[in-house]
C-alpha cells in the first residue's frame, strides 16, 4: 500500500520524484574531452568540500508483491561456516545467506541505477575489455548500470558491447609516473566525480579495481548504505597481523587493539551520498599525510581501513566478492564471484 | 617614501584593476551560483535531516573502542538463524556488541508507546520500574503513556534524560477495540508530535515487565518480534487471518514469521506508515462486517509480510514463562508477560 504522507518532510521521498535521464541506446560512447583542471595536490578544492549535494530522494519501504518462496528456517541445525552478522549487526554476504529471487523482487521496482568506477591508467587499460565483458555477464543483471572508466589514454579503451540499460563513460584523468600516486588519487577523483556528475546519474556506486573479472553473479545482495569487502588474504588472521598503517604519524594509523576486518581497497561502495562522504574523508587523510611527507603502507587501502573502523560499513561482503585466484579456495567460500586476473604486477607497474 | 605618495594615482589604478579582476573572476566562476543554490538547499536539507532517522542518513562515527574482534570463520550462533533471507538481522544474545552499537546510536531519543486503558493501569508501575532498569539504559527515552485515567498513572523515579508523557485518550467498551485502536492513536500522535520529539518508536504491550537488557540493538527503520508461540512452526500453522474477505488475509503458502502484536517499532515515519495502514485496513474490515481473528496482530502480520522489516527480534524479546517452557536456545528473557486473570481484567 502506498500511502501519501502529507506534511512530513525528511528522508521520505516524494513518490512523484521525476527522473530526467533518458535511456541511451546500447553502445559505448566516448565523453567529450573534459578539460580537467588539475588542482595541486596540497590544495583541497574549496567548492567540493563545502558543497552539499542534492541527491535523489531516499525511498520509503516499498511493498513486496506476494510470491512463493520457502519459509525461512529459524532453527538452523546445520552449522553455518561463515559469520553472517558483524557485531554491529551489519550482514556479511555470502552464498546461502540470501534469497536472490526475493531480493530481486524487492529491489527491481525501485528502478535503481548502479554505477561502477574503474581506473585504467597506463598499462592497466588492457584489463578493461575482460572486466567489462565479465561485468556484462554477471554484474547486476536486470538493473541499469553505468560504468565510469577513468583513464589517461581514452584511445586505448576498447569498445565493448553493452546490454540494454547499461552505459559506459570514459573519463580522462591525468596519469602519473609512480603507480602509488595513481592508486592514491582514486579517492580524490571519485569524490570529485560524484560531485560533478555521478550524484545525478546513479543511486548506488561501486568502486572496483580493473585488473579483476567477475566469475559468478554479483547482484542486489551487495547493495547497502556503505559496503566494504573482506580482503582475501587476511580473513583468518588476528587483528594484530593486519597490514594496517602502524606509524602514529600517519592519519591512517591503527593501534594494536583496534580493527574488525581487513577490508580490500579493490571493492567498496554504497549509496552515492555515503560513498562521497567516505572517499572525501579518505582523501582528507591522504592530503594530511602528504603534507607530513608520509605515504601509508598500502596507500589508499590503509586509509580505507582506518575509516571503516570509525565509520563501520552497513554491509560487509565476504571474500567471495574479492578473491585472489592464486589462493586455494577454502570450503567455507562457496561461490567466488569477483577475483584477480593472473598478471605480472612488476611489469604493469613499471 | 612619503606615505601620501604611496597612494598616488598609479597605485589607485592598479588597485582598481585588481578589484575589477576579482569581480570578473566572481562573475565567470561558473560554480558561484550553484554553490549559493546548494547552500540554500543545504540549509533546507539540514533542517530536514533532523527528522531523518539514523539508518539512511549518515554512517554514524564511533570513537576508539576496545572490544573483541569478530571471527569470520566462527559464527556466533549455530543453533539459530541470525539473518533473514532479505538481510534483516534476527537479534539473539551473542550476535551483537552493545559497546559498538551504543556508540553508533548515541544522541538519539527513543519513544516508547504503551496503552493503559481501564483496568490495565495496574500494570504501569511494574512496567515503568523495570523499563527504567533495562530499557535503553544510557539513552534518552520518552515514555508515551496513553490512558483514559491520567490521575492513575503512577509517579516513578526516572533516570536522567527520561520522561513520562501522559496522553489522555478515550476508552472502548470491548477489549478488542481498545487493542485495535492503538494503531489509530499511534498514527495520530506520530504525525502530531512523535516526529518532532523522537527518532525511533517502540510500541509495547503494558501487561509485561522487562527482565533483561533491551537496548539499541533493536533499533532499525522497521522491526517486528517473533511471537513466542510460533517461532518453531510452519507457515501453515500460523494464526494469520485466513478469510479472503479481510484486509489482513494471508494465503496458506505465504508468510515468513508470525510476528507479535505486542512489540514492534521503527523510525517514526515507518511506524506512522505501518499504523496508518493497519488502521485503514481495520476500518475497511469494519465496513465489510468482519473482524480479523487476532485483531491488530493480524493486520500487523499482513503489513510485515509485504513490507519486510529491517530487523527481527527473537522470542527473547517477548516471552511468557507461564505458558511456555524455556528452551536452551533462549539464553535470555528480556521482556516477559505478567500473569493476569484475563476474564477479570478485560471488558470491565
Amino acid at each position: 500500500m502506498n500511502i501519501p504522507v502529507p506534511g512530513m518532510n525528511g528522508c521520505m521521498a516524494n513518490d512523484s520524484l521525476q527522473k530526467t535521464r533518458r535511456l541511451c541506446p546500447p553502445r559505448v560512447y566516448v565523453e567529450n574531452w573534459l578539460s580537467v583542471s588539475y588542482v595541486p595536490y596540497y590544495l583541497p578544492c574549496p567548492e567540493i568540500f563545502n558543497m552539499k549535494l542534492q541527491y535523489k530522494g531516499e525511498k520509503p519501504f516499498q511493498p513486496v508483491t506476494p510470491s512463493q518462496y520457502p519459509q525461512p528456517k529459524l532453527l538452523e541445525q546445520k552449522p553455518t561456516e561463515l559469520l553472517t552478522l558483524t557485531p554491529w549487526l551489519a550482514p556479511i554476504v555470502s552464498e546461502g545467506t540470501f534469497d536472490p529471487e526475493l531480493l530481486h523482487r524487492i529491489y527491481q521496482p525501485l528502478n535503481l541505477t548502479v554505477g561502477v568506477t574503474v581506473f585504467a591508467v597506463g598499462k592497466y587499460t588492457q584489463f578493461v575489455q575482460h572486466f567489462l565483458e565479465s561485468a556484462e555477464q554477471f554484474f547486476m543483471q536486470g538493473f541499469r548500470v553505468h560504468y565510469y572508466v577513468f583513464t589517461n589514454d581514452p584511445t586505448a579503451i576498447p569498445r565493448v558491447r553493452l546490454g540494454s540499460g547499461r552505459l559506459a563513460s570514459i573519463i580522462p584523468i591525468q596519469g602519473h609516473s609512480r603507480w602509488e600516486e595513481i592508486s592514491t588519487r582514486r579517492m580524490e577523483t571519485i569524490s570529485q566525480h560524484i560531485v560533478e556528475r555521478a550524484h545525478r546519474e546513479i543511486d548506488y556506486l561501486f568502486c572496483l579495481d580493473v585488473d579483476m573479472v567477475f566469475r559468478n553473479p554479483w547482484g542486489p545482495e551487495t547493495l547497502g548504505d556503505l559496503v566494504a569487502a573482506i580482503h582475501p588474504g587476511y580473513f583468518a588472521v588476528p587483528r594484530q597481523q593486519f597490514p594496517y598503517e602502524r606509524r602514529p604519524l600517519s592519519t591512517a594509523f591503527v593501534a594494536g587493539g583496534e580493527g574488525d576486518f581487513y577490508y580490500g581497497g579493490a571493492v567498496f561502495g554504497g549509496r552515492v551520498a555515503r560513498v562521497y562522504d567516505f572517499t572525501r574523508g579518505c582523501h582528507m587523510g591522504i592530503l594530511a599525510d602528504k603534507a607530513n611527507g608520509i605515504m601509508a603502507a598500502w596507500q589508499e587501502e590503509s586509509h580505507l581501513n582506518r575509516r571503516f573502523i570509525s565509520h563501520k560499513p552497513s554491509k560487509v561482503l565476504s571474500p567471495e566478492y574479492l578473491w585472489d585466484d592464486r589462493k586455494p579456495q577454502p570450503p567455507s567460500l562457496k561461490l567466488i564471484r569477483f577475483s584477480t586476473l593472473d598478471k605480472d604486477t612488476d611489469w604493469l607497474r613499471s | 617614501m612619503d606615505p601620501r605618495e604611496f597612494w598616488g594615482k598609479s597605485t589607485k589604478f592598479w588597485l582598481c584593476l585588481i578589484l575589477l579582476f576579482a569581480v570578473l573572476l566572481g562573475f565567470y566562476s561558473q560554480d558561484t551560483h550553484s554553490v549559493v543554490l546548494q547552500r540554500m538547499q543545504l540549509e533546507k536539507k539540514e533542517s530536514s535531516e533532523r527528522d531523518c532517522h539514523l539508518d539512511t542518513c549518515r554512517i554514524p562515527e564511533v570513537p576508539r573502542l576496545v572490544y573483541p574482534k569478530a571471527q569470520l570463520l566462527k559464527p556466533t550462533r549455530v543453533d539459530v538463524l541470525v539473518m533473514t533471507p532479505w538481510f534483516a538481522p534476527i537479534i539473539w544474545d551473542g550476535t551483537f556488541d552493545s559497546a559498538i552499537l551504543d556508540a553508533q546510536f548515541r544522541n538519539i531519543t527513543v519513544g516508547l508507546t504503551v496503552f493503559a486503558i481501564k483496568k490495565y493501569v495496574v500494570f504501569l508501575k511494574l512496567f515503568l520500574e523495570t523499563a527504567e532498569k533495562h530499557f535503553m539504559v544510557g539513552h534518552k527515552v520518552n515514555y508515551y503513556v496513553f490512558t483514559d485515567q491520567p490521575a492513575n498513572v503512577p509517579q516513578i523515579p526516572l533516570q536522567e534524560g527520561r520522561q513520562v508523557v501522559v496522553l489522555e485518550v478515550r476508552n472502548y467498551k470491548r477489549w478488542q477495540d481498545i487493542s485495535m485502536h492503538r494503531m489509530e492513536m499511534i498514527s495520530n500522535f506520530s504525525q502530531q508530535r512523535f516526529l518532532r520529539e523522537v527518532h525511533y518508536l517502540v510500541c509495547l504491550d503494558v501487561d509485561m515487565k522487562f527482565s533483561d537488557h533491551v537496548g539499541v540493538e533493536i533499533l532499525a527503520p522497521l522491526f517486528g518480534t517473533l511471537h513466542p508461540g510460533f517461532y518453531r512452526g510452519d507457515r501453515q500453522s500460523f494464526t494469520y487471518e485466513r478469510r479472503p474477505l479481510s484486509q489482513a488475509y494471508i494465503p496458506r503458502d505465504e508468510g515468513d514469521f508470525y510476528y507479535a502484536g505486542g512489540f514492534f517499532g521503527g523510525s517514526v515515519p515507518e511506524v506512522y506508515r505501518l499504523t496508518m495502514a493497519c488502521h485503514q485496513a481495520m476500518m475497511a474490515d469494519q465496513a465489510n462486517g468482519i473482524e480479523a481473528v487476532w485483531h491488530d496482530e493480524s493486520h500487523l502480520n499482513r503489513y510485515l509480510l509485504y513490507h519486510k522489516p529491517s530487523k527481527v527480534l527473537s522470542p527473547e524479546y517477548l516471552w511468557d514463562e507461564h505458558m511456555l517452557r524455556r528452551p536452551p536456545l533462549l539464553r535470555k528473557l528480556r521482556y516477559v508477560a505478567v500473569p493476569k486473570n484475563h476474564a477479570e481484567i478485560r471488558n470491565r
